[in-house]
């Protein structure tokens, strides 16, 4: 975990590091369980079927039984990771996610499949774009959203020890893998700052990591130096990240989510009351058009060209 | 396996001894609770008594004979587990944990006070004993299917109960749980049904009616077995691990009265909330007094 991270080039689902992380977890606890709603296929959790059998529990199309299964399960000494799209995961367990695992303090992973826009043309019942408003609305769970296979593992290990409820947001989105300094580490609830600059600081997660570090990129040759930071933790979130962000004079948000209620929110809100400055909150704004995750992304500028763009309109202002 | 119901001929009378003598016990700390839950929902100005009353001598039966239990280690990977699935009813939670060792008996006093463990609905994190937070209706049965599937895995011998209300299933979660139960073959499962037939606002068959409840759950590959769930030696036997089906989870439909124990709260929807005044609450008392002997 301290070696250098290998950079491999190409694009990856994110999917297979995560049930990768959870059969290796698997191996070595046998309190390891998953817990699906007939997902085995969308979760990939084929594998882990095969080589344990009776640690696989699928309770059919049922998320609020799964979840408060999952809630029993703890209760039995078991740790396990229930798995699910997350649209549905989130949005029609909301009161399980909220009474069984964070009230009831349960040792429950919850892992949303294909969230945010992933499933594109199926629409915005399928999009899941709301759920970090409203689990990070929810006190004693702990919110990642990880950037890339690396961070994707890291995050469901460090969910694994955590004795207490995690979500984890595991995108389906193909993305690459994230360039990180010698002996980068994962930690709940630390910030990752991937460049650094002072002109403007660039808070994002997810699937927009990568984009604001091309993003970053393009500035920089504008002779704006952007930094970059990963808040793959939104619960709880790196107010001293923020905070130092803050003295850029300028902060651009970004993420596969509503705004509002979402990262952009979490960071607006400590802004708002601690270091007031300017802030532009990329992300979407509600029940979207018919089409493709990349075309979605590109429509509402979640993209390297969308993130450079609000970052120069606030760096003119600072500047003006 | 078994008839679906239980009928008095299946029980020896041996056995109907043994339960009748340990049902006096159960009798004693029932009303006891009865008595003392009452007062605690004066001192606090509110509460559920209707619900508490009708289901007394469900939990008395399950916390002073059956459920196996330690108050000093109440975390015990093999501990029994009771979840109160109908979570408003912690009168009688609180009264069966207090007189279980769980925490002293004055705390009591506390029920419902600012920063009180007691909360209105029971919290794990407050108290030992609880093993879920309940309160929303439609929780308890789910998240007790999943200690039930802890320990089919593990093969424990702990038993897992449930009290649910009747109006509670009207919620569409407990048959997603019910459901998945009988697909398990939950043998270790007991879920006790407080079927008084009064939900909050009125009778459940005139809500949304819930009739034929022991079919459905049948239909759902339950062993269904139906008591008056104001014997406490009835109760005992419907416990009894020895009248366990074992490869099926087993319903118990306990007939009860909202606010049984008490004449004038007895099968009335108005006291599922409801505070008696000083007048009623000197009646309620002597009417529990006079059950006892006393």
């Amino acid at each position: 975990m301290s070696a250098a991270v290998p950079v491999i080039a190409g694009m990856f689902d994110c999917r297979d590091a995560y049930v990768r992380a959870v059969e290796e977890l698997a191996e070595g606890d046998d309190r390891i369980v998953a817990v699906v709603n007939d997902s085995v296929g969308s979760s990939k959790l084929g594998k882990f079927r095969e080589r344990f059998p009776t640690r696989l529990i699928n309770v059919g199309i049922a998320e609020q039984n799964m979840v408060s299964v999952g809630a029993g399960l703890a209760n039995g000494g078991k740790i396990p990771f229930v798995s699910g799209a997350s649209c549905f995961l989130t949005a029609r367990a909301l009161e399980q996610i909220k009474a069984d695992c964070a009230y009831s303090e349960q040792n429950v992973k919850l892992c949303g499949i294909s969230s945010g826009v992933a499933y594109g043309e199926l629409g915005a019942t399928h999009h899941s774009i709301e759920d970090i408003a409203w689990l990070r609305a929810i006190d004693k769970l702990t919110v990642i959203v990880p950037a890339d296979p690396w961070e994707t593992a890291e995050a469901i290990k460090a969910a694994a020890a955590l004795d207490g409820p995690v979500y984890v947001r595991i995108s389906r989105m193909p993305v690459p893998a994230i360039e990180r300094p010698e002996g980068a580490r994962f930690a709940i609830g630390k910030a990752e700052t991937l460049r650094d600059g002072d002109d403007v600081a660039i808070i994002v997660n997810g699937t927009l990591v990568h984009r604001a570090l091309d993003a970053a990129t393009a500035l920089a040759g504008e002779g704006i130096a952007a930094r970059v930071i990963n808040m793959a933790t939104i619960s709880p979130l790196d107010v001293e990240a923020i905070a130092a962000a803050a003295a850029t004079g300028a902060i651009v948000t970004a993420e596969e989510g509503l705004a509002t209620g979402g990262l952009g929110g979490a960071v607006a809100e400590y802004c708002a009351e601690n270091s007031p400055v300017r802030m532009k909150m990329l992300g979407f704004p509600g029940f979207l058009p018919t089409g493709s995750a990349k075309w979605l992304m590109e429509r509402y500028g979640l993209t390297a060209d969308g993130i450079a763009s609000a970052a120069r309109t606030l760096v003119a202002g600072k500047r003006s | 396996m078994g008839s679906p119901h239980m009928s008095d001929s299946a029980i020896s009378a041996n056995a109907r001894d043994s339960f009748a003598k340990r049902a006096e016990h159960v009798r004693e700390r029932a009303n006891w609770m009865r008595r003392r839950l009452l007062k605690m929902i004066v001192d606090a100005g509110q509460g559920h008594p209707g619900g508490d009353l009708s289901s007394a001598d469900i939990v008395a039966s399950l916390y002073f004979d059956i459920l196996r239990i330690d108050p000093k280690d109440p975390a015990a990977p093999g501990r029994d587990r009771f979840v109160l699935s109908k979570g408003h009813c912690t009168g009688v939670l609180y009264t069966a944990l207090a007189a279980s060792g769980f925490f002293a008996e004055a705390e009591l006093d506390t029920y419902l006070k600012p920063e009180s463990r007691l909360n209105g609905h029971p919290n794990r994190a407050y108290l030992p004993g609880v093993e879920t937070n309940t309160g929303p209706l439609g929780h308890g049965l789910p998240v007790g299917v999943g200690i039930a599937v802890a320990g089919q895995i593990d093969n424990a011998a702990y038993r897992v109960f449930v009290l649910t209300g009747d109006g509670e299933l009207q919620e569409g979660s407990m048959w997603e749980a019910a459901m998945f139960a009988g697909h398990r073959e939950l043998g270790n499962l007991t879920v006790i049904v407080d079927r008084n037939r009064l939900q909050q606002g009125a009778r459940t068959e005139e809500t949304n009616s819930l009739e034929p409840l022991g079919d459905k759950w049948r239909a759902f590959g339950w062993q269904v077995v139906e008591v008056d769930g104001h014997d406490h030696a009835a109760l005992l036997a419907a416990f009894d691990a020895a009248a366990e089906p074992r490869t099926k989870p087993r319903v118990i439909i306990a007939n009860t009265f909202k606010g049984q124990g008490v004449s004038f709260m007895r099968d009335q929807a108005g006291w599922h909330h409801g505070v008696p005044n000083a007048e009623q609450y000197a009646q309620a008392i002597a009417e529990l007094d006079a059950e006892m002997g006393k």
